[in-house]
């Protein structure tokens, strides 16, 4: 671990606006990241893990107080340097693949690399490599409907892997796996985050998750518990 | 060039409905270009005849002469001034007389105007020139195919006409059908007898009358010809413009209902994709696409639809368009119930003016029905996009 801090949350609040009302998801939270690490928000279904890596993906943001992701003030960003971030620095993995379905294995881990503008033969050389981390070269011309889960959700991994982000952010990313897929994923993804030196945050309530963290932070009705190193 | 090579891919995933969108839309552009063509033809080809048959270049009217209005016609005309007999003479200019009457073919009464005209004469294509063979017993006519076949007569046929004369004396005699002419132009035909115009002008007891002067194609009147209305081609061939325009109308009508349909198709295929491809929009916003980037990428695909459905329509439209330009289509007798002078066969006319135009109107139109989902699309929350479990 190289010590560098890659995400700082000040005071985070997160409300949603109701009827007559707020919701509060997430309640001063306070914590911070350094670059190398393997972490997960671990909390029931409802705790608002979604919501903080929503925020830290700078996909949504905060009601009060500040997350700094990589030097970045979320709260502060425009649209379009949002999606610069997301774009250069962090990888999405989610619960449900979410792989785009008319495109191809191929297609579908080359996307990033497109938005970013990468020559087409440097393209293929970095897809190529990523199909490999995850093991998939051989399904590169299949679509998504025509492989398995634990499959689709390492394409996932390879797309979010692709452009080498120094952070990666995975929504549940076992929830819909069985057992045996679940861990060729975190041991696919423990490989990458030791070679590579990729940051990786997740959320979780799956048994199996916990015991591959370096770090657990557990989140109870919007507010951290507990944070505990392994 | 990124945005055109995804929304190039979405557009091959989404396979056969993208096919069908795109040919629906193509055969709605041909259908409009081809409908125009008809009605440009159309007008074209009736005017034509027209011109040929009836109108010449231009014609004179006796200020009391109106063709709808029959009642003035007993005092429509009067006899040509010696200017007007010298172009006559030069063959620029041919004089019709036109008078009401009454004929009785196989006992039947039926209301008709007699129309003398020069048998001499080659301004209008009436084949007049068969009004010289007559037996010198009966007074030879030429009637149209419709009014014969209406009244029942054929060539050598002959029946009994009646007329009042200028004098208020009412007299009668034996016509002979001397030819049967066939004619796209029902004004020359229907209730129209056509005889010699001396022949006529003694019937009546007025001499050197004539009721209208049709002169030849090319011949300009010089200076106002006193005692005459000028009806230059614009005004007589109004009508054609206004009966084409009123056909048209439908066609039009149609037109935008099918505009409407292939709309259709392509709104709801890119409307419903801001709810059914949600998650897909939330994902691109993952990757690092601003929702206005997502939006810009869905109009491109939208609009893709419009090239692709031009591109279709040029592969089979243009040959289609040539063939029928060249061997015209053919409608048999479909064309007089159109009531309109066009004979069997009706030449389109496509002009590139007129093409590019519907093709581009189109084009801009189905560009609309793309963006307009695309704004849905940059208002959306993307992390709203991404919870959705479709
Ligand atoms: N857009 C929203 N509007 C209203 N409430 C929301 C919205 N997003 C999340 N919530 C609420 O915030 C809480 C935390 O949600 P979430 O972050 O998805 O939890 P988790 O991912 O831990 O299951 C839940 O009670 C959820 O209903
Ligand atoms: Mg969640």
């Amino acid at each position: 671990m190289t010590g560098k801090i890659i995400i700082e949350t000040k005071s985070l609040v997160k409300q949603f606006s109701m009827a007559e009302s707020f919701f509060t998801a997430l309640d001063s939270i306070d914590f911070t990241m350094n670059e190398g690490e393997f972490t997960g928000l671990i909390g029931p279904s409802g705790s608002g893990k979604t919501t903080l890596l929503n925020i830290i993906g700078s996909l949504d943001k905060p009601s009060k107080g500040e997350a700094l992701v990589l030097g970045e003030s979320i709260g502060t960003l425009s649209a379009k340097a949002s999606a610069a971030l997301r774009n250069r620095s962090i990888g999405f993995i989610f619960q449900n693949f979410n792989l785009l379905p008319v495109y191809t294995v191929y297609e579908n881990v080359e996307f990033p690399l497109l938005l970013l503008g990468v020559e087409a033969e440097e393209r293929r050389v970095m897809v190529e490599e990523a199909l490999r981390w995850v093991d998939l070269l051989d399904k590169r011309n299949s679509r998504p409907g025509q492989i398995s889960g634990g499959q689709a959700q390492r394409v996932a991994i390879a797309r979010a892997m692709v452009k080498k982000p120094r952070l990666v952010l995975a929504d549940e990313p076992t929830a819909n796996l069985d057992a045996a897929n679940s861990h060729h994923i975190l041991q696919t993804m423990k490989k990458l985050n030791e070679d590579l030196g990729t940051t990786f945050l997740f959320s979780t309530h799956d048994e199996k998750v916990m015991t591959y963290l370096k770090r657990r932070i557990f989140l109870v009705d919007g507010k951290i518990d507990r944070d505990e190193r392994v | 060039m990124i945005n055109l090579k995804l929304a190039w891919r979405n557009i091959r995933g989404a396979g056969i409905r993208a096919i069908l969108n795109s040919l629906v839309l193509s055969l709605v552009i041909v259908i409009i270009i081809w409908m125009q063509g008809l009605y440009d033809g159309m007008s074209e080809q009736m005017s034509r005849a027209m011109i040929d048959m009836e109108l010449g270049g231009g014609q004179l009217w006796h200020p009391a002469y109106d063709p709808y209005n029959p009642m003035e016609l007993p005092d429509a005309h009067q006899p040509l001034s010696d200017k007007l007999k010298k172009y006559v003479a030069e063959g620029k200019i041919t004089p019709i007389l036109v008078v009401q009457g009454t004929m009785y073919p196989h006992g039947r009464m039926q209301a008709i105007f007699f129309r003398g005209i020069d048998p001499s004469q080659d301004i209008i294509q009436v084949p007049s020139r068969h009004l010289d063979n007559g037996d010198g017993y009966s007074i030879p006519v030429i009637i149209g195919k419709r009014m014969a076949e209406n009244s029942n007569l054929k060539e050598g046929e002959t029946f009994t006409i009646q007329w009042r004369n200028a004098e208020g004396v009412y007299d009668a005699a034996d016509a002979k059908v001397i030819h049967i002419m066939d004619t796209p132009v029902s004004t020359v035909d229907i209730g129209q007898v056509w005889m010699p115009l001396n022949q006529l002008q003694s019937m009546m007891a007025l001499p050197d009358a004539a009721t209208l002067i049709i002169s030849k194609a090319d011949f300009e009147f010089s200076g106002e010809i006193i005692g005459w209305d000028f009806k230059p081609l614009s005004f007589l061939l109004k009508e054609v413009e206004a009966l084409v325009k009123s056909k048209q109308g439908g066609g039009m009508l149609m037109s935008i209902v099918l505009l409407f349909l292939a709309l259709i198709a392509i709104f709801d295929t890119q409307l419903l994709a801001v709810f059914r491809r949600k998650r897909e929009i939330g994902m691109l916003i993952a990757m690092g696409m601003t929702p206005r980037q997502v939006g810009r990428l869905f109009t491109l695909e939208g609009s893709l639809y419009g090239i692709i459905a031009i591109a279709m329509s040029a592969i089979y439209g243009i040959p289609l368009m040539i063939w029928t330009q060249v061997n015209g289509l053919y409608f048999g007798d479909m064309m007089d119930d159109f009531g309109m002078a066009l004979g069997n066969t009706l030449y389109p006319i496509y002009t590139v003016s007129k093409t590019l135009a519907i093709v581009i109107t189109i084009f801009l139109i189905v560009l609309f029905v793309s963006y307009y989902p695309a704004r849905k699309i940059a208002k959306m929350n993307p992390t709203d996009a991404l919870r959705t479990n479709t």
